[in-house]
């Protein structure tokens, strides 16, 4: 066995190495958040904090569909609780001490106790995603977008926390049967209500008991560091971007599209000559070309996309066959990010690659395909809102390109000359009347 | 119709009257064929409970709704602006329109232009009204034990959160109401939002208001309950598609309480 003091000083720094790299990728992803226009989303705190505890840590819509929902909530509920564990881990690993925390007594018991039912209902939880997606090949995991690195992210994600949690049950159960055997340093604590069906499966010798001890301890600490540096390449940022996402939700109805204050400015200008333009500095463009023309709440939702298809599944384009599906928008939008983000980085200056948002990922034909009608907006459990980026591209094709499609350019017109969508006279609006 | 004089704001200000309500009729209430006989049970409803109601006539123009949505932000700031200057100039607080569209852009989006209103679907006068005991759905057609599947529309649910008053009115009528597997916030919209009613869909397996009319055919209705002029228009296609429009009758919630009163 390694001497303790240089096995501390190995997690020491492998602890410090994986947290200043988690640090310098999570700056990575704040600069690229800040790519974005700026847009208050800072009033009504009260408000904000509501629908963050209700939606990210309450999971409200999650509950859309029970039993994903059931199941995701025991991963989450192991996730948030088994970190606690972390933190006794972490001080074990820096001061070579064993279950710092024993002294809490019965109360440790408990804990260690809740954490294995945590830990056996995350790993079954996982064992069934994996078989939805993979086996029973649920249909929201599928669809144009979900190329295999998708895919395999997520199985990634699965496979990992599975791998996790079984290293935790077995350092637990070589850890109880160490404390059963009267082992030094192993001191009686802790309860052990599933890891003890392992026992059995263990080796008698202590030497041995203390090789599968340490290995898991350690297995389970750098597969943790290892997940957590993942994360920024992964859909799995949603267990942290989760909660400032819906802090900053849209917290207008659904029905209200944003308004354009460049375009009320020059409005006002036509319609009163009198007026005098306000010089707030004027977008570069009407509507969004590339990812650099919507706001940082788009891009943060772009980040915060698990790519759990919800809102595909529920997108009336989607399930008749169009090419449009919300998932991709908000994937496309997170990888022209990357890519933009990494080419200023690189090059120390925005420079062209000739590529945007609009035609290089997301196609006019995805665009005209949405009825608008919120339903991903809706679906989403984090509060993402695909519909407002779509209605930016839209912004961009019909002002600034006049690309609109031909019947909906006559319908601008009819509604220009003669107030209504279709070509019907001014004057015969009132004719119902003396029908 | 003759027997009911509909009074315009023009009209009612040149006699030095006021109106409590501006019914704002909407493009699709003016000019749709099917559509004006739902803006007739509107005015017929606000005339039995004696609402002093008036509309714009040839002075009302579309809301910019269509525009909006289709990503044309000056077009609909143009009509926006414009509704605002009539509306404030009849100094206008309350509007009840039939359009879902009109609605959300008049309640959520002319506020940011300067055009403050208290605006309410049609549904929802409908709802306040019985829950005033002004209206009883007594005195016209019974719809007892009639099978009714409400269909919500995008702009008045989830858009909006309205979906209690369209059920009120129609529970109200002592029918069998039956939902569709997807309803409420999980409603399946007809494919005419976001502009799509003025272009061909793009292309895919199925027309979306193909999808929406099939499900509501599961449950065997014998009415199909709308509350959207586009709606409307949608899933009438539907059910004729499905060759269903002898057995299957689709009215808008306003219509369907004009008959229970006798309207």
């Amino acid at each position: 066995m390694t001497p303790p003091v240089i096995s501390q000083l190995i997690f020491a720094v492998l602890f410090v190495a994986a947290l200043a790299l988690a640090i310098f990728n999570a700056r990575k992803i704040i600069q690229n958040i800040r790519l974005g226009r700026s847009e208050q989303r800072a009033d009504q705190t009260g408000k904000r904090l509501q629908t963050m505890l209700l939606v990210a840590f309450g999971q409200k819509k999650m509950f859309k569909r029970p039993f994903a929902a059931l199941l995701h909530l025991f991963v989450y509920l192991g996730f948030c609780i088994i970190n606690l564990e972390m933190l006794e881990i972490v001080i074990d690993g820096l001061f070579g001490t064993h279950r710092a925390f024993s002294g809490l007594g019965g109360f440790y018991s408990f804990l260690i106790g809740a954490f294995e039912w945590l830990a056996l209902s995350v790993l079954v939880g996982c064992v069934i995603f994996l078989t939805r997606r993979n086996i029973t090949r649920v249909r929201r995991f599928f669809g144009i977008e979900m190329t295999p690195w998708p895919r395999t992210d997520a199985n990634l994600i699965l496979t990992a926390e599975i791998l996790l949690m079984a290293a935790f049950l077995t350092m637990n159960a070589a850890d109880h049967k160490l404390q059963l055997l009267g082992a030094p340093h192993y001191t009686q604590a802790g309860a052990f209500p599933i890891s003890s069906w392992l026992l059995s499966a263990l080796p008698d010798s202590i030497p041995s008991l203390i090789g599968i001890e340490r290995f898991s301890w350690w297995f389970h600490i750098i597969g943790v560091l290892i997940f957590l540096n993942y994360l920024p390449y992964s859909k799995h940022l949603h267990i942290l971007l989760a909660f400032p996402n819906t802090y900053f939700s849209n917290l207008h109805p659904k029905g209200r599209f944003t308004n354009m204050d460049s375009v009320t400015n020059e409005v006002k200008a036509m319609l009163d000559p009198s007026y005098t333009l306000e010089t707030t500095a004027a977008p570069l463009r009407f509507g969004a070309k590339d990812i650099q023309d919507l706001t940082w709440k788009n891009l943060l939702e772009a980040y915060t996309c698990t790519e759990c298809g919800r809102c595909t599944s529920v997108c009336p384009a989607n399930i008749t066959g169009k090419l449009l599906s919300p998932r991709k928008i908000m994937m496309d939008t997170r990888d022209r990010m990357v890519e933009v983000g990494d080419n200023i980085r690189k090059n120390k200056e925005d420079k062209d690659d000739g590529k945007s948002l609009l035609d290089n990922y997301i196609t006019r034909e995805e665009i005209w395909a949405c009825t608008t009608c919120n339903a991903c907006v809706e679906a989403c459990p984090v509060n993402i809102n695909p519909l407002e980026i779509i209605v930016e591209l839209r912004r961009y094709a019909v002002m600034e390109e006049s690309q609109a499609p031909i019947p909906l350019n006559a319908m601008f017109g009819n509604v220009e000359n003669n107030g209504a969508p279709w070509k019907y006279a001014q004057a015969d609006r009132a004719n119902w009347v003396d029908d | 119709m003759n027997e009911l004089h509909i009074p315009t704001m023009a009209e009612l200000v040149a006699r030095g009257e006021t109106a409590d309500i501006l019914f704002w009729v909407g493009c699709a209430g003016s000019f749709d064929e099917r559509a004006q006989r739902i803006t007739r049970d509107i005015c017929k409803i606000l005339h039995h409970v004696g609402i002093r109601y008036a509309i714009l006539g040839t002075e009302e123009n579309c809301t910019g709704d269509p525009a909006k949505r289709a990503g044309n932000e000056f077009l609909f700031q143009m009509q926006a602006m414009m509704n605002i200057q009539i509306l404030d100039g009849y100094e206008v607080k309350k509007i009840v329109t039939a359009c879902p569209h009109c609605f959300n852009t008049l309640k959520n989006e002319y506020p940011d232009l300067g055009g403050h209103y208290e605006v309410i679907h049609h549904t929802q006068l409908i709802q306040q009204l019985i829950d005033e005991g002004k209206l009883k759905a007594e005195g016209g057609e019974s719809f007892k034990g009639r099978r009714i599947t409400y269909h919500d529309p995008c702009y008045l649910g989830r858009g909006n959160d309205v979906y209690e008053a369209p059920r009120k009115a129609l529970e109200c009528l002592d029918a069998e109401l039956v939902e569709m597997k997807r309803c409420r916030s999980n409603g399946l919209c007809c494919g005419a939002g976001g502009a799509q009613m003025f272009k061909e869909p793009e292309k895919g397996k199925k027309d979306i208001n193909i999808e929406r009319t099939e499900e509501a055919l599961e449950t065997q209705p014998e009415i199909i309950a709308a509350a959207c002029p586009f709606c409307m228009t949608m899933l009438r296609d539907g059910v004729k598609i499905k060759e269903k429009e002898h057995d299957v009758h689709v009215l808008d919630i306003a219509e369907i309480t004009a008959r229970a009163n006798g309207l």
